[in-house]
């Protein structure tokens, strides 16, 4: 992986200010969906080869929440967005 | 032909020219009773087992790459096991039982050593914790030692028992556990169960899964189509890969770990030891080479290599509990894709189509399981129920809310 990592706010930063959350996965069920909806979204991945987009947290800067659009097999890093602006998909 | 004193022999005085592959190398058949994808330790020892215990010989194991490529090749070959759980703890003392009689029984030296395993802890708490471990290890049989740190100086005397932070005050010891010759499993498994008439297909790749209904009729590879009765799925680290060739999603994430040798050293560790305070785990190889690991990367990858900061992670662990390893260099670094399952335990189990099997979500524990692992998933494959040793590693444990969480941090695949 790139040791830059370049966060929409702050520039290009090390790798190491960021922590990483993993997959952003099914949108979060409401509180009285049913247990089918809850365990998917708990337990359950796509966990791809290939592009994936996972929850990064800047917690070493900015301390934003970021989506980051990166291949899991190269590595490379295509996109880097805030978080918020997954809302408007119904996602997060 | 069986390896002996007298095959040696035979074989010097012809100047080992006489040598066999110690395996064929097949084309696939069209048709099999059992396709096992993935030609790792646990496909492999499940292909020996099966045709060996069960009978089925009409057995096929296609491996993408070249035998031993994957992750039976890249871990730290340490054996153990030194488990708390109730569904964990049988199914590991059975693996190491196989191990302890694997050589005679396939006929392979693996250089199954039981040095000893030994984690240390380095609080009250901890004390307290690995004393409930070795209690429930011994209640099922298992060898447990908790030693104070007065009987560690004299086995271990190099660690930094007065480290500021982490002061090193006992252990708790297995010493059945140790190390087995990684490669020499792979080797052995393989050659065992081509004996029993096994097909290993290497550098064929299984690109996708012919169903009809909730049947598998067979696969596509990259050296043509096979059919079959049932299919095994044993492709630990990219178990996610292959299912969604079925359209299944699993609680798996794939991560990478990596593994480290030194340079060649005196001898200087003849055990395995772990850091309690931090993850890093090492033995001395037969070579003089140190043998460490720690954590994993941290985020999704299928990438077989890693990166700088867990190097340095890993180092730091390392200098903490051993500061000689500060002149110690690294000689090799290489890095292997673990399933992250999201209780940090297994799953080998059936699945929603009726003649698919699984086996996977062996974190970095997958090592050694590698014999029970093989021997419960034939069970499963050729009777159709768990091996009494297996019962707890179900698919659906997620959905009802029987977990087996050894290490109790929830469902976070990345803390495992």
């Amino acid at each position: 992986m790139s040791s830059l990592v370049k966060c929409p706010h702050c520039g290009l930063r090390p790798r190491e200010e960021f922590t990483i959350r993993g997959e952003v996965a099914t949108p979060r069920p409401a509180a009285g969906a049913d247990e089918a909806a809850w365990f998917d979204h708990v337990y359950l991945r796509d966990n791809p080869r290939g592009e994936h987009r996972e929850y990064w947290h800047h917690s070493g800067g900015c301390r934003r929440w970021l989506v980051l659009s990166r291949n899991t097999l190269t590595h490379e890093t295509s996109e880097v967005v805030d978080a918020s602006t997954l809302k408007s998909e119904g996602g997060a | 032909m069986r390896y002996s004193a007298l095959s040696l022999l035979g074989n010097a005085f012809s100047k080992n020219k006489n040598w066999k592959p110690a395996w064929r190398n097949p084309d696939p058949k069209p048709r099999y009773d059992v396709i096992i994808i993935g030609g790792g330790g646990h496909g492999l020892a499940t292909a020996y087992y099966l045709s060996k215990v069960f009978g089925v010989r009409n057995v096929a194991v296609l491996e993408k790459g070249y035998l031993g490529s994957g992750n039976i090749g890249r871990n730290t070959t340490i054996i153990r096991s030194n488990y708390l759980l109730e569904g964990n703890n049988p199914f590991y003392e059975f693996s190491m039982k196989l191990w302890e009689g694997l050589e005679q029984d396939f006929n392979f030296n693996a250089m199954v050593s039981q040095r000893g395993v030994i984690n240390l802890f380095h609080s009250d708490a901890q004390r307290d914790a690995y004393t409930r471990r070795g209690n429930a290890m011994r209640l099922h049989g298992v060898d447990a030692d908790l030693l104070n740190r007065d009987q560690l100086r004299e086995k271990l005397p190099f660690l930094d028992y007065e480290n500021a932070r982490f002061p090193i005050m006992g252990g708790l010891m297995q010493a059945r556990g140790g190390t087995v010759r990684h490669d020499a499993v792979a080797w052995g498994f393989a050659r065992g169960a081509d004996q029993n008439g096994v097909d290993i297909i290497q550098n064929c790749e299984v690109t996708g899964i012919d169903r009809d209904g909730d049947q598998i009729t067979g696969v596509q590879t990259t050296r043509g189509a096979i059919t079959c009765n049932k299919l095994a799925m044993a492709v630990a680290g990219s178990s996610s890969h292959v299912a969604k060739m079925v359209d299944m999603r699993l609680p798996i994430e794939s991560h990478a770990l990596q593994a480290f040798v030194s340079e060649g050293l005196k001898p200087f560790i003849d055990t395995v030891v772990t850091f309690g305070a931090g993850h890093f785990y090492v033995s001395q190889s037969d070579k003089g080479g140190l043998v460490f690991g720690g954590d994993i990367e941290g985020y999704n990858s299928y990438a077989q290599r890693g990166n700088l900061a867990c190097v340095e992670h890993v180092a730091e662990a390392g200098m903490a509990m051993i500061p000689a390893l500060s002149r110690v260099r690294i000689l090799r670094s290489w890095g292997g894709i673990m399933d992250m399952s999201m209780d940090g335990s297994p799953i080998m189990d059936r699945t929603h189509l009726s003649n698919l099997y699984f086996n996977g979500g062996w974190c970095y524990g997958g090592f050694k399981a590698t014999p029970a692992s093989g021997y419960c998933f034939a069970h499963l494959l050729a009777t159709d129920t768990p091996h009494e040793t297996a019962t707890a590693f179900r698919m659906d444990r997620f959905a009802r809310g029987y977990l087996l969480d050894e290490k109790g941090v929830g469902a976070q695949a990345n803390l495992h």
